[in-house]
C-alpha cells in the first residue's frame, strides 16, 4: 500500500466555530495505480489531500504514505511524493528550466543533475521549445504541463495532483488525460481530486466519493456503477410528480425512485428510476403513466453514471452542483 | 550544513527575480533622492545647531538611509503574498526544503537589496559635495541597515502569510511604519522634540538604529547608540524571524 489512512480527520477553527472538513476518512491506495478522490466542492478532498501530502496536520487519525508515518517522520513523506496543487506553482518571471534546476536542487541534487533532469522533463512534457521563455508567454495547458512536470521532477513514486484539469479547454484537458495515463505507465501511482465525473471514470482506476467530509462510497469505477444495477430511466414530468412518484414507486420493476426538484422555468420535475431492464420498463412505463392521465414531458433511458452511484449515495446530484 | 545550502537556493532564487526586476530597485532609491534634494536644503541652515552638531547633512543623510531600509524591508511581503497566490509556496512547501531556509533565503535577498540601495545613496549624497562621508564608519552603518532590514523583512515576510491579501497587508504596515519612522528621528533629531515625546522615543528600537548610524556615519564608533541598536535591533530580528519561521512553516495558504 502506498497510502493507508485511519479515521483522518481535520477540524478547522475560524472566528470561535469549529468546522469539521474531513470526519474520519479511511483510504488504501495501491502502487502503481491512480485513485480518485471524487466529490463536490467543499467536499474535503482538498484538505484530504492536503493532510496526505504534509502541507496541514490532521486533527486527528493516522496515515502512513510511502511507508513512513505522516506524523512522525513528514519529512521521508515529503522526499518521496510529488505534489502539484490547483494553482500549480509557477512563477511568470522565471523560465521553466531555471524553475526546474531550482525544483531538482530543493529535493537535493547537483546543479548538474538537476539541470539533466530537467532536460529530460522538459523534452517529454513537450516543452523544450519554450524552455528558455518566462512561464507568463505560456498558454494553459502548457503552464499545467509545466506544474506536472515540477512535480515528477524528482521521480516520486506517488503524485498528488488537485484538481488537474479545473479551468483547462477539452483539448489541453485530453492531454492532460494522456499525460496522467503515461506516468502511471512508467510506474508513478497518482492520487488525485476531482469534481468531474468523466474525469473519475476515464482516468482512475479506482476511487472514493466523499460528501461533507465523509467518504460514501470506494471501488472501481465499473463496480460502483453495478452497485447501482440494472438501468436508468429518466422521466420529465409537469406538475404531477408526486403522484407519478407515487405511482410508479408501486410497479415492482422498479427498484428504486429518486425525485428531483421542479425546473423554475420549465416547471419539469425528474423523476429517475432505477430499473433491471430498461428496454422491457419502458413500455410498461408509458403504460402505467397513460393509464393514470400523466404526460411525460422527457423520457430518457441511460447506463448508470458515477452521478448515479453519488446520487444514490448522497440523494444529490453533482452534476447540479453546477461547476 | 542543509539549511546554508536551501537558505542559499531560496536567496539566488530571490536574487535572480530581484535581478530580472531592477525597476522597483530604482523605484525605491526615488524617494530618497526627492528627499536628499527637495527636502534636505531645508534643514542646511539648522547646521551645527542643537542635534545637528555634526552638520545638517551629516545628520539628516543616516536617517534617511534607516528610513529606506524601513520601506524597503517592510513591502517585502507583497510579493510573498503573489507568491502565495501562485502557489509557489505551496509547491516549496512539499519539498524537503528547509523550512528555515524558505524564510531566511528570502529575508537575505530583501536585505541584499536595501545594503545597495544605501550605499548607493551614499554614494550619491557624496557626489553633491555637501557633506563629509566618514568611510569606515559608513562600513559599520551597513551592519546596522543590515540588521534593520533583516528584522523588517522578517516581520513583512510573516505578516504576509498571516494577512495573506494586498489589501490589508498595506495598511497594516503603513499603520506599523510611520509611527515608528515619525519617532525614530529619522526627519529631524529627537533632541529638538519635547521631552514626552523623547522619553517615548526611548522605547523605540529604530531610534537606537538612527543615532547608531548617525554616529557611526560621523566617525563616532564608541557611541553607546551602537551598541544599544545592535542589541535592540538584533534581538528582535533573532525574535521576529523564529516568529516568521513559524508562521512559515504552518502556513495554511
Amino acid at each position: 500500500m502506498l497510502i493507508e489512512t485511519k479515521g483522518l480527520k481535520k477540524v478547522f477553527k475560524s472566528r470561535g466555530k469549529e468546522v469539521e472538513a474531513v470526519r474520519g476518512v479511511d483510504l488504501a491506495v495501491k502502487e502503481g495505480e491512480v485513485f480518485g478522490l471524487l466529490g463536490p466542492n467543499g467536499a474535503g478532498k482538498t484538505t484530504t489531500m492536503r493532510m496526505l501530502s504534509t502541507l496541514i496536520e490532521p486533527t486527528e487519525g493516522r496515515a502512513v504514505v510511502c511507508g513512513h508515518d505522516l506524523a512522525t517522520d513528514s519529512a521521508a513523506v515529503r522526499r518521496d511524493i510529488g505534489y502539484v496543487g490547483q494553482e500549480g506553482g509557477t512563477w511568470g518571471e522565471v523560465t521553466a528550466r531555471d524553475e526546474l534546476v531550482m525544483q531538482g536542487r530543493l529535493y537535493g541534487m547537483s546543479k548538474r543533475t538537476a539541470a539533466k533532469r530537467a532536460a529530460e522533463v522538459l523534452e517529454s512534457f513537450q516543452l523544450s521549445e519554450y524552455a528558455d521563455r518566462n512561464v507568463k508567454t505560456y498558454s494553459g495547458g502548457q503552464k499545467r504541463r509545466l506544474d506536472i512536470a515540477l512535480g515528477i521532477m524528482h521521480e516520486p513514486k506517488l503524485l498528488f495532483l488537485d484538481e488537474p484539469t479545473t479551468g483547462l479547454d477539452p483539448q489541453s484537458r485530453a492531454h492532460m488525460w494522456d499525460e496522467v495515463r503515461s506516468l502511471r505507465e512508467r510506474g508513478t501511482a497518482i492520487f488525485l481530486t476531482t469534481h468531474y465525473l468523466d474525469e473519475a471514470d476515464a482516468l482512475c482506476d479506482r476511487l472514493a466519493i466523499i460528501d461533507h467530509g465523509e467518504v460514501v462510497a470506494e471501488g472501481t469505477p465499473l463496480a460502483l456503477k453495478k452497485e447501482v444495477a440494472g438501468d436508468v430511466v429518466a422521466v420529465g414530468v409537469v406538475g404531477d410528480g408526486e403522484k407519478a412518484r407515487t405511482l410508479l414507486g408501486e410497479k415492482d420493476f422498479v427498484r428504486e425512485i429518486e425525485s428531483g426538484e421542479p425546473d423554475p422555468a420549465t416547471g419539469v420535475a425528474v423523476l429517475r428510476l432505477y430499473v433491471d431492464e430498461g428496454a422491457t420498463a419502458l413500455p410498461e412505463l408509458l403504460r402505467a403513466l397513460d393509464g393514470a392521465g400523466i404526460a411525460p414531458a422527457s423520457i430518457e433511458l441511460h447506463r448508470p453514471s458515477l452521478d448515479d452511484v453519488f446520487l444514490k449515495q448522497t440523494g444529490r446530484s453533482l452534476r447540479e452542483e453546477g461547476n | 550544513m542543509k539549511i546554508l545550502r536551501d537558505t542559499w537556493l531560496v536567496y539566488s532564487r530571490a536574487m535572480l527575480l530581484n535581478l530580472k526586476q531592477p525597476v522597483w530597485l530604482i523605484v525605491m532609491l526615488i524617494q530618497p533622492i526627492y528627499f536628499l534634494f527637495l527636502f534636505a536644503p531645508l534643514l542646511e541652515p539648522m547646521d551645527g545647531m542643537p542635534g545637528f552638531e555634526e552638520g545638517a547633512m551629516e545628520t539628516f543623510v543616516p536617517g534617511l538611509i534607516i528610513m529606506m531600509a524601513l520601506f524597503g524591508s517592510a513591502f517585502v511581503g507583497f510579493g510573498l503574498i503573489a507568491e502565495l497566490r501562485q502557489g509557489v509556496i505551496e509547491r516549496m512547501r512539499v519539498t524537503p526544503v528547509s523550512r528555515i531556509a524558505l524564510m531566511l533565503g528570502r529575508t537575505l535577498a530583501a536585505v541584499t537589496s536595501t545594503v545597495f540601495q544605501a550605499l548607493a545613496l551614499v554614494l550619491l549624497a557624496a557626489l553633491t559635495g555637501r557633506l563629509d562621508v566618514y568611510w569606515p564608519g559608513v562600513g559599520l552603518m551597513l551592519l546596522i541597515v543590515l540588521l534593520t532590514g533583516f528584522m523588517l523583512a522578517a516581520v513583512s515576510l510573516g505578516l504576509a502569510i498571516v494577512l495573506k491579501s494586498e489589501d490589508a497587508m498595506a495598511p497594516t504596515i503603513n499603520t506599523l511604519v510611520q509611527p515608528i519612522m515619525l519617532i525614530s528621528g529619522i526627519m529631524l533629531p529627537m533632541v529638538m522634540a519635547p521631552s514626552w515625546l523623547q522619553n517615548v522615543a526611548e522605547f523605540n528600537p529604530f531610534y537606537y538604529a538612527v543615532e547608531a548610524a548617525r554616529a557611526l556615519f560621523s566617525g563616532d564608533l564608541g557611541s553607546d547608540y551602537v551598541w544599544q541598536a545592535t542589541a535592540f535591533i538584533g534581538g528582535l530580528a533573532v525574535l521576529l524571524v523564529w516568529w516568521a519561521t513559524r508562521r512559515f512553516a504552518r502556513a495554511v495558504a
